[in-house]
């Protein structure tokens, strides 16, 4: 190993046709990166170049240590140990599912540090009556999932899914999105998610680059980008903050669970699981608004948050985005809340000020 | 009736041999036309696919001029062969394949061309060397393509006239194929033999236009 850094950092710059990419980032050697930006900003570039399908004379790759790309090194695709899940399935037409399978699987060289099983991957992504089939005859959810299953059999040091949803029908995507994950649950290796949309990310990312017209505009944790004021994610009209809560207990009578995060707990309805699992959980802005005198008595609302506000955007016309953070002291995780300007004014409010959030509805991301 | 048994004989074997080296000659070439990115592939490709249009006495006549013994290239065959190639069977197989090129290598490069980048790609992200992927990959989707170049390539050696006369002439058992046996028939006025092979003719083309057609159908439906 050249050098002992973890995790990826990548660096590619240069033109493509009348494209210019810039694009630099590190990501950590742990969980999904999220590539995200509106369609023909340079995130499949990005990942293609990752993968070296696409090369870039100026480009450097370093992936877990080892040097991918630099000055006149390029490793070539098929030594990079890569699984790339692309946008349509592309699954060979003249093999069957299993040999579809097997194809990638049987020319690895070499051990995993994290072997993959044949029969594991067909478990987790539901193959099994699919096996003998020819990809002729699969729905798109179905081929997108063998097309996943052999990219995880070529034993990836580093997973690459470009839009894999993108084509599929709304469906097919909900077909698809609790055996992805499942396997973001499993997932012992890094992995980037390319998507331009946000709730998949949401539900799927634990780390985001921000990508706008060739450019990376932010990197960093997804609940931290989600409620960053300067970046444009806390302007969008569905605006949303996520957070990983941690089971702490049911009231079985009212089908409700009890998660904490950072400086507050929820009542959260649904089955969330055993106590001490891990849920993420979303809520958008517009479902939270604020309370500046005490808790309101004679509320239906059940979640009623002390928080302190941060600071302030202005969307819309008349439309406010609030920062907040969870707890007496602030110091919890981050919530979004989105209020008239009226409202703003009408109550006096301003950053500093600690206010109770009314949390309207709180939806639970990861199924079980 | 033993001289038509020996231009029916001649002729399969002909084409037989043809086609063999056709397609070990087509399919790299067409590969290359198929993925280059040089800006002179098309000069090659027009080349390839001339003796589509020249008439078949044009491209003998020259054939018979390079292959003579005073031109390079013919005293080049000679320390190859033993002998000069005009007027042998040798001789007629070069011909043949330069003559049906590109009615081979026109199917190949279509099918390479159709199945796009993707496969490739996807087959170098599951570890495939790039041979590796040509010959567990490109050339499986391109199936259709070589059985259409193999047909046509066959039958188009099969029917040759032009160019077998200019370069062959006409040696039984060694030059006089099935299309210049049955033009000797016609001007011996052995018409009962010239009906038996010209009709034979008719029947076998009929039968590799329809094997064409359902070969084509058969392509497109796994490709799809």
């Amino acid at each position: 190993m050249p050098h002992g850094g973890s995790g990826i950092e990548a660096a590619f710059t240069g033109r493509l046709g009348g494209f210019a990419l810039e694009a630099r980032f590190a990501a950590p050697a742990q969980g999904i990166t999220g590539l995200f930006g509106p369609s023909g900003c340079g995130k499949t570039t990005v990942l293609r170049c990752i993968a070296g399908l696409t090369r870039l004379p100026g480009g450097h790759l370093r992936v877990n240590g080892a040097v991918w790309q630099d000055g006149r090194r390029f490793l070539a695709p098929h030594r990079r140990p890569v699984g790339y899940v692309f946008q349509e399935a592309s699954l060979f037409p003249h093999l069957s599912v299993t040999g579809n399978l097997r194809y990638g699987q049987r020319r690895v060289r070499g051990t995993a540090p994290h072997p993959v099983a044949f029969d594991d991957v067909v478990d987790l992504l539901g193959l099994a009556p699919l096996l003998d089939r020819p990809p002729m005859v699969l729905s798109g959810g179905e081929r997108q999932r063998v097309a996943l299953g052999r990219a995880l059999l070529t034993q990836p040091r580093l997973l690459l899914m470009d839009e894999p949803l993108a084509a599929l029908d709304r469906a097919s995507k909900e077909d698809i999105l609790p055996y992805l994950e499942r396997l973001h649950a499993n997932l012992q290796i890094p992995a980037f998610y390319v998507s331009h949309d946000l709730a998949e990310v949401e539900r799927l990312a634990d780390t985001l680059v921000l990508m706008d017209a060739g450019r990376v505009r932010a990197v960093g944790p997804l609940a931290a980008l989600l409620a960053d004021p300067a970046l444009p994610l806390a302007r969008l009209p569905e605006a949303a903050e996520v957070m990983d809560a941690t089971v702490v207990g049911h009231e079985a009578d009212y089908g409700l669970a009890v998660l904490a995060v950072p400086g507050a707990t929820l009542l959260v309805p649904g089955a969330a699981g055993p106590v001490g699992g891990t849920r993420r959980l979303r809520i958008a802005a517009s479902d939270v608004s604020l309370c500046r005198d005490g808790p309101p008595t004679g509320s239906s609302v059940l979640n009623v948050l002390p928080a302190r506000i941060l600071g302030a955007e202005p969307v819309a016309p008349h439309q406010m985005t609030v920062f907040l953070a969870l707890g007496e002291a602030g110091d919890g995780a981050a919530l979004l809340a989105r209020i008239t300007r009226k409202s703003w004014d009408g109550l006096g409010l301003r950053p500093g000020l600690t206010v109770h959030a009314l949390v309207k509805s709180v939806a639970l991301l990861d199924r079980e | 009736m033993d001289a038509m048994i020996e231009a029916i004989w001649l002729t399969v074997r002909l084409a037989t041999i043809t086609t063999l080296l056709l397609l070990i000659v087509s399919t790299p070439l067409a590969w290359w036309l198929a993925r280059s990115r040089a800006w002179w592939k098309e000069g090659v490709g027009a080349v390839v696919t001339l003796p589509l249009v020249l008439p078949p006495t044009v491209l003998g006549f020259y054939l018979l001029l390079a292959l003579s013994p005073s031109s390079p290239l013919g005293q080049a065959a000679e320390a190859v062969f033993g002998h000069t190639l005009p007027f042998t069977f040798e001789g007629l197989v070069v011909a043949s394949v330069i003559y049906s090129l590109p009615f081979v290598v026109q199917p190949i490069r279509n099918a390479f061309e159709a199945m796009g980048d993707r496969p490739l790609e996807v087959a170098a992200t599951l570890r495939a060397t790039p041979l590796d992927a040509f010959f567990s990959v490109a050339v499986p989707l391109a199936r259709g393509g070589f059985l259409t170049g193999a047909v046509l390539g066959f039958a188009h050696t099969v029917g040759e006239f032009g160019v077998v006369l200019m370069i062959g002439g006409n040696i039984p058992g060694e030059t006089k194929v099935l299309s210049v046996a049955i033009y000797d028939y016609v001007e011996t006025l052995q018409w009962g033999k010239a009906h038996a092979l010209a009709g034979g003719m008719v029947v076998f083309s009929f039968l590799v236009i329809l094997a064409m057609a359902l070969i084509g159908r058969r392509a497109t439906w796994v490709g799809r």
